[in-house]
C-alpha cells in the first residue's frame, strides 16, 4: 500500500510540474455560458432531475432510516462543496461531494441533491449561476455521480475502501472535465472543440486533482463511520460490503 | 490497525494534499474568483461579452466568507450529527 501511495505522490508531483500558469477554477458562470448552450443542457440535465426524485421516493418511502441517511448525503455534498482548498495550480477549487451519495442511493438520486446544492450557491453567493444552473448541475450532479456510481460498482467486489477512494475521486474530477468539455463546446476555436478542451481542463480539471484526491479519502472515513455503524441502513441499500456481512454473521 | 487510527492516517493526508500546494506555489495569489476563467474565453473569443449578471451578490468578501461558513457548518452540523445518533444506538445494542 504504500508502494502505491509513493507512486501516486510522485506522480502528482511530476504533473504539478507540468501545469499552466495559475487559474481559477470552479463552476460555469452566470451568463459566462452562450443562451442556446445553457438551453441545451437544462434540457438535457432535466430528465435525470425528475429520474432522481422518482428514484429518491421509491428508495426512502416507508424507510425514515433511509431519510435520515439520504440527508447525511446531502450534507456531505453541502460541507464539500463550501470548502475551497488551494490547489497545485495557485489557485483554489472546491471539492463536490457527490460521490457518496451516488455510491449510497444510485447516481439519479444525487442529480436532485447536487442541483439543490448549486441552486443555493447560485442565489445566496453568486457562485455558479441561474443561467448556468443546467450545465451545472448536469457536470457536478450528473457526470460525476454517475462516474463515481460506475467506479464503484466496477471495484466494490475486490476492495470496497479503495472502490470507495477511486470512485468519489474520479467523480469529483470528471466533474471538472466535463466542465471543461462544455466550454469548449460554448467557445469552439477555429471549428474545433478540441484545442480549447485541453485549455480548459489545463485550468479545470488540473486544479481540481489534489481536491478530488482529499475528497476521495474524506469519503472513504465516512463509508467506514457508516459501515460500522449504519448496517442495517446500508443492508437496506444493498451495499453492506461481504467481509462487513461476513463480520456480522460471526458474532 | 483500528478503524480510528486509520481514518487519523486519512484525514493528516488529506491536510497534507491541503497544504502542500500552499507550499509548492508559495506567492501564488490563491484567488477563488471565477472571473478569472474570463481570461481563457476573451483569450478564445475576445468579443464574447456575458450576458447575465447574477440576481445578488454577497456585498463583500466577509459576507461572502460568512455564507461559505454557514453552508459548512450546517452540513458539517447534520453530518456528525448522524454519525453520533448511529454510534449512540449501535452502542445501546
Amino acid at each position: 500500500m504504500s508502494r502505491r501511495w509513493a507512486k501516486l505522490l510522485s506522480f502528482l508531483i511530476l504533473f504539478g510540474m507540468l501545469l499552466p500558469p495559475p487559474a481559477y477554477a470552479m463552476h460555469i458562470m452566470e451568463g459566462f455560458l452562450p443562451a442556446k448552450w445553457c438551453l441545451f443542457w437544462y434540457a438535457l440535465a432535466f430528465p435525470f432531475f425528475i429520474w432522481g426524485l422518482l428514484a429518491i421516493k421509491k428508495r426512502v418511502s416507508g424507510e425514515p432510516g433511509l431519510k435520515m441517511l439520504l440527508g447525511l448525503a446531502g450534507a456531505f455534498t453541502f460541507v464539500l462543496s463550501a470548502l475551497k482548498l488551494p490547489s497545485v495550480t495557485g489557485s483554489c477549487s472546491h471539492p463536490t461531494g457527490v460521490g457518496l451519495g451516488a455510491i449510497l442511493f444510485g447516481p439519479a438520486s444525487m442529480s436532485v441533491l447536487g442541483a439543490i446544492v448549486l441552486l443555493f450557491q447560485a442565489l445566496l453567493l453568486a457562485h455558479g449561476g441561474l443561467t448556468t444552473l443546467g450545465a451545472n448541475t448536469f457536470s457536478m450532479a450528473v457526470v460525476g455521480p454517475f462516474v463515481a456510481y460506475g467506479v464503484y460498482r466496477a471495484f466494490a467486489r475486490l476492495r470496497p475502501a479503495w472502490a470507495v477512494f477511486a470512485a468519489a475521486a474520479l467523480g469529483d474530477l470528471l466533474t471538472y472535465v466535463a466542465t471543461s468539455f462544455q466550454l469548449a463546446l460554448a467557445f469552439p476555436q477555429q471549428g474545433s472543440v478540441i484545442a480549447p478542451f485541453l485549455k480548459f481542463c489545463g485550468v479545470f480539471a488540473v486544479t481540481q486533482v489534489p481536491l478530488a484526491l482529499s475528497e476521495g479519502l474524506l469519503t472513504v472515513v465516512v463509508f467506514n463511520l457508516l459501515v460500522r455503524y449504519g448496517r442495517s441502513e446500508l443492508g437496506l441499500l444493498g451495499i453492506l460490503p461481504e467481509e462487513a456481512k461476513a463480520d456480522v454473521a460471526g458474532r | 490497525m483500528s478503524l480510528g487510527v486509520k481514518h487519523l492516517f486519512l484525514l493528516i493526508l488529506v491536510v497534507a494534499f491541503t497544504v502542500f500546494p500552499l507550499y509548492y506555489k508559495r506567492g501564488a495569489e490563491f484567488g477563488g474568483a471565477d472571473d478569472r476563467v474570463e481570461t481563457v474565453i476573451t483569450a478564445i473569443n475576445p468579443h464574447y461579452q456575458p450576458w447575465c449578471a447574477p440576481l445578488w451578490e454577497p456585498p463583500s468578501g466577509e459576507i461572502e466568507s460568512l455564507l461559505f461558513a454557514v453552508q459548512a457548518a450546517a452540513g458539517s452540523g447534520f453530518v456528525f450529527y448522524y454519525l453520533g445518533y448511529l454510534k449512540g444506538r449501535k452502542n445501546k445494542e
